[in-house]
Order: C-alpha cells, then sequence, then structure tokens
C-alpha cells in the first residue's frame, strides 16, 4: 500500500492533508490512493449544510463540532467556498468561524474551492468526504457553497442534509418551489431572533403538510448558531435521521444510490478525459471548419468522432489482451 | 490531471485588529490564481500552523502590525521545524522595520513585504518561491 495511505491511518495530519491535494488535483497517485482506502469507509455519519449565503452556516457547523466533540465523537469538515471563474483563484474563509478547534487533534478541517463545479460542492468533495470517513472521523460534515435554489449535489455525498434558512427570505411560493427545498431532511431555521421565525416554520410546515405522510417528515430546528441556541436538539435530530436510516429501507437505498451516483460520475469523468485526450487526434479541426462553414452540423460530428473514439479503444483493448 | 493550485495560509496573529492589508493581499494573491485560507484575526501561532498543516497550504503569510513580529515569526518556523513541515514557505508584511528584516530572514523568513509593495510583487515572488519548493518535493 502507498506509504502516504499507510502514514493516514496510522492518523499522520500531514499525510491526510496532502491526500486531499492529491486527489483534487487528479493525480493518478490519488485514484490508488483511494482504492486502497475505500474498504475503510462506511463507518462515519456524513451529514450535508446548506444554505443561501449568509444564512450562518459556517457559524452553525462551529457549533456542530462542539457539540459532537462533547460525546467524544472525532470530526471531519469539508468547507466549500466559490472559486473565481475568471482568475481560477479563491478565497477560502468559512473556517474563521470554526478556527477554535484548529488545534484540536480530533478535528479535521479543510477548505476547498468549487474550481469551474455548479452543484454547490467541488468535484473532489467526495474523495474527501471518503478520506476522511476511512481515516476515522466518526462524523464528516460538509459545508456547501453559499446556494440559490438548485444547487443540489450535496444530496449525492450525504447521509443527511440539513437545510439553513432564515427569516425574511421571501414568501410561501419561494418554499413551494421545486430544488433546493426537496433535497432537505433537516429544516434548520437560523438567526431565530430575528423576527419572522414563526412564519417561516408555518410555511415549511404548510409545505410538508401538502407531501403526505413520508416515512420520514423532516424536523424544524430553530436555531441561534451565534449564541448555539438550538444546536444540541438539531444534533439530536441528526442521530435520530440516523437511526431512521439504518432500521428503515430507505437508508439501504440511499447508500445504493450514492454508490451507483459514484460509479457513474466516475465513468463520466473518464469519458470527459477521452474526449479531451483524443480531441485533435481525429482531425476535430478539419470538423470545426466544416460546422462553421454550415456544410456538416454538430450532430453528425459528435457521433462520427465517439465513434472513432470507441473503435478505438477497442482496439487497444484488444491489443493488450493479447 | 488539473493543475495544481497553490495554497497559501493568510493568517493575523497576535492582537492586533487591522486586517486590512492582510485582506488587500490575500484578494491580490486570489486574482493571481491562488487558493487563498484567510483565517481571520487574532489567531495564536498554534492555530495558524495546525491549519497550513491541515489545509496542506504551500506557504503562510503573516501580517502583523503590532511590533511583535521577532516573536511570531520565531514561533510560527520553529512549530513548523517541530511538525516536519518546515517545507511550508513562511512570509510576511505589515510594520516591521527594515533594521528588523535580516534577522526574519535568517530566522527562515522567505521575504518580507513592507508597506508599499505592488501586491503583485508579492504574488510573483510566491509564484517563484513554491515552484522551487515543489522542484524538490519528494512526496
Amino acid at each position: 500500500m502507498s506509504v502516504l495511505a499507510e502514514r493516514a491511518l496510522r492518523g499522520d495530519v500531514r499525510a491526510l492533508a496532502r491526500i486531499i491535494s492529491l486527489v483534487e488535483n487528479e493525480e493518478p497517485e490519488g485514484e490508488e490512493i483511494i482504492k486502497h482506502l475505500y474498504p475503510h469507509t462506511g463507518r462515519a455519519l456524513i451529514i450535508g449544510i446548506t444554505g443561501s449565503p449568509g444564512a450562518g452556516k459556517s457559524t452553525l457547523v462551529d457549533k456542530i463540532i462542539a457539540e459532537f466533540r462533547k460525546k467524544g465523537r472525532t470530526v471531519g469538515v469539508i468547507a466549500v467556498d466559490p472559486s473565481s471563474p475568471f482568475s481560477g483563484g479563491a478565497i477560502l474563509a468559512d473556517r474563521i468561524r470554526m478556527q477554535r478547534h484548529a488545534n484540536d487533534p480530533e478535528v479535521f478541517i479543510r477548505s476547498m474551492g468549487t474550481r469551474g463545479s455548479l452543484g454547490g460542492v467541488s468535484r473532489s468533495t467526495r474523495e474527501a468526504v471518503e478520506i476522511l470517513d476511512a481515516c476515522g472521523k466518526d462524523v464528516v460534515i460538509i459545508e456547501t457553497v453559499g446556494v440559490g435554489q438548485s444547487e443540489i449535489d450535496i444530496v449525492k455525498l450525504a447521509d443527511t442534509v440539513c437545510l439553513v434558512l432564515v427569516p425574511g427570505m421571501g414568501d410561501d411560493i419561494q418554499i413551494m418551489k421545486a430544488g433546493i427545498m426537496e433535497i432537505a431532511d433537516l429544516f434548520v431555521v437560523n438567526k431565530a431572533d430575528r423576527p419572522g421565525v414563526e412564519k417561516v416554520v408555518t410555511e415549511i410546515k404548510l409545505m410538508l403538510d401538502l407531501i403526505g405522510t413520508p416515512d420520514w417528515r423532516p424536523p424544524i430546528y430553530t436555531t441561534v448558531a451565534e449564541k448555539g441556541d438550538g444546536v444540541t436538539e438539531l444534533v439530536e435530530g441528526m442521530e435520530e435521521h440516523r437511526k431512521f436510516l439504518k432500521q428503515s429501507s430507505h437508508g439501504e437505498k440511499r447508500m445504493k444510490d450514492k454508490v451507483i451516483q459514484e460509479i457513474k460520475d466516475i465513468m463520466s469523468r473518464e469519458i470527459a478525459k477521452k474526449i479531451e485526450h483524443s480531441w485533435e487526434n481525429h482531425g476535430a479541426d478539419v470538423h470545426v471548419k466544416a460546422v462553421f462553414e454550415k456544410e456538416m452540423d454538430p450532430y453528425t460530428v459528435a457521433h462520427s468522432i465517439l465513434k472513432n473514439i470507441i473503435s478505438e479503444n477497442k482496439l487497444r483493448e484488444g491489443a493488450s489482451e493479447r | 490531471m488539473a493543475e495544481k493550485k497553490i495554497r497559501v495560509v493568510i493568517a493575523k496573529p497576535g492582537l492586533d485588529g487591522h486586517d486590512r492589508g492582510a485582506k488587500v493581499v490575500a484578494r491580490a494573491l486570489r486574482d493571481a490564481g491562488m487558493e487563498v485560507i484567510y483565517t481571520g484575526l487574532r489567531q495564536t501561532p498554534e492555530q495558524i500552523v495546525d491549519t497550513a498543516i491541515q489545509e496542506d497550504a504551500d506557504a503562510i503569510g503573516i501580517s502583523i502590525l503590532s511590533g511583535a513580529h521577532a516573536y511570531y515569526f520565531s514561533k510560527i518556523i520553529g512549530l513548523l521545524k517541530e511538525r516536519h513541515a518546515e517545507d511550508i514557505i513562511v512570509f510576511g508584511g505589515g510594520v516591521i522595520p527594515d533594521a528588523d528584516i535580516p534577522a526574519l530572514l535568517e530566522m527562515g523568513a522567505g521575504a518580507i513585504f513592507g508597506p508599499g509593495t505592488p501586491t503583485t510583487v508579492c504574488a510573483e515572488w510566491l509564484e517563484k518561491a513554491v515552484a522551487e519548493k515543489r522542484a524538490k518535493e519528494t512526496v
């Protein structure tokens, strides 16, 4: 097994941090390490915290870390902030709110830039979670970027998704809309010392009533993250949800869906890489010119290039079998 | 393979609460395409070093306006050595008298940028320093 993976499994923080970078930079070594670590995954409680910018996600995460630490659980955090579409740079500042945990050896906090992903997390967030899980963190918390209405990739990564709302965000129609409101396993109405809390809570309840009687009705928690109010109850709620997943068929289905999604994502990524690699080898430039001058249409060109990629791969496989 | 982004922690140790300079530098490094992990005010050397290690940072930039630069630089560089992380570059800026700079460089600081330094100078220096550091890396 790779030296880095061994060191990380033994609790070496530097090795763990370096592995996340390897994966984030899509280096081949990162993939090899994930293969080694994968059998060690599956023990952590994986929590997603999502919500609009400024809803108080980072402050809430800080308090959630403290609550789990009180119970003696170890915690890993992946905090995602947006990368610049222009320079590719990023200011990763979620951990400002969590710095009191920086010296706790049982807490590992890592910031990630979205690096072009639009679903609220980065492309390597899933792998980073797997690494923390494999290295023995009892709880892994993913904080998404501040989201709007449809950045819902967190649902593919977390077992328990908490949607953080605040009073005064809009009327009941906003709450009825499709998208982000549908992925919450738990609702959190933060900044509950502000006016309008009751209204938000009622609107969520009414929305949930319309769904009927599902096996899990997402509970609603009110918190004042700044002061830590309501966080104990919220964490209880997370544990409840985990129990529900374990006891019902939903849990298994969700795990299987996650595996399917992961495999599909890896396949799409590999195919995308092949397309990039082969682009120039298939006379694409000639085709671009033809499409540009309206002599050909883009569908015909795309299919013909894909055909070439597939037959080329078949040839290569045939050769390696022999 | 994706591009290896430069990751840098920008931190403010100690009690002075003036972070405009740190924010200007953070922003400039962001615009140079780096991932800047900003820790906020009043960080202890231990917090800064643990942050840099967890974040797998290439460098730590510290901003000090309190006059305690000798203490913080030596403490942070010492902690990095203790944690076998002395490959992480340490640089800084703020109100640091020219006369004190040689001692900080002697201690292991990579560079000190005083008031008035164009931010591009800082970004270009860091890009070069990180490239040299990575060339030496084994793992």
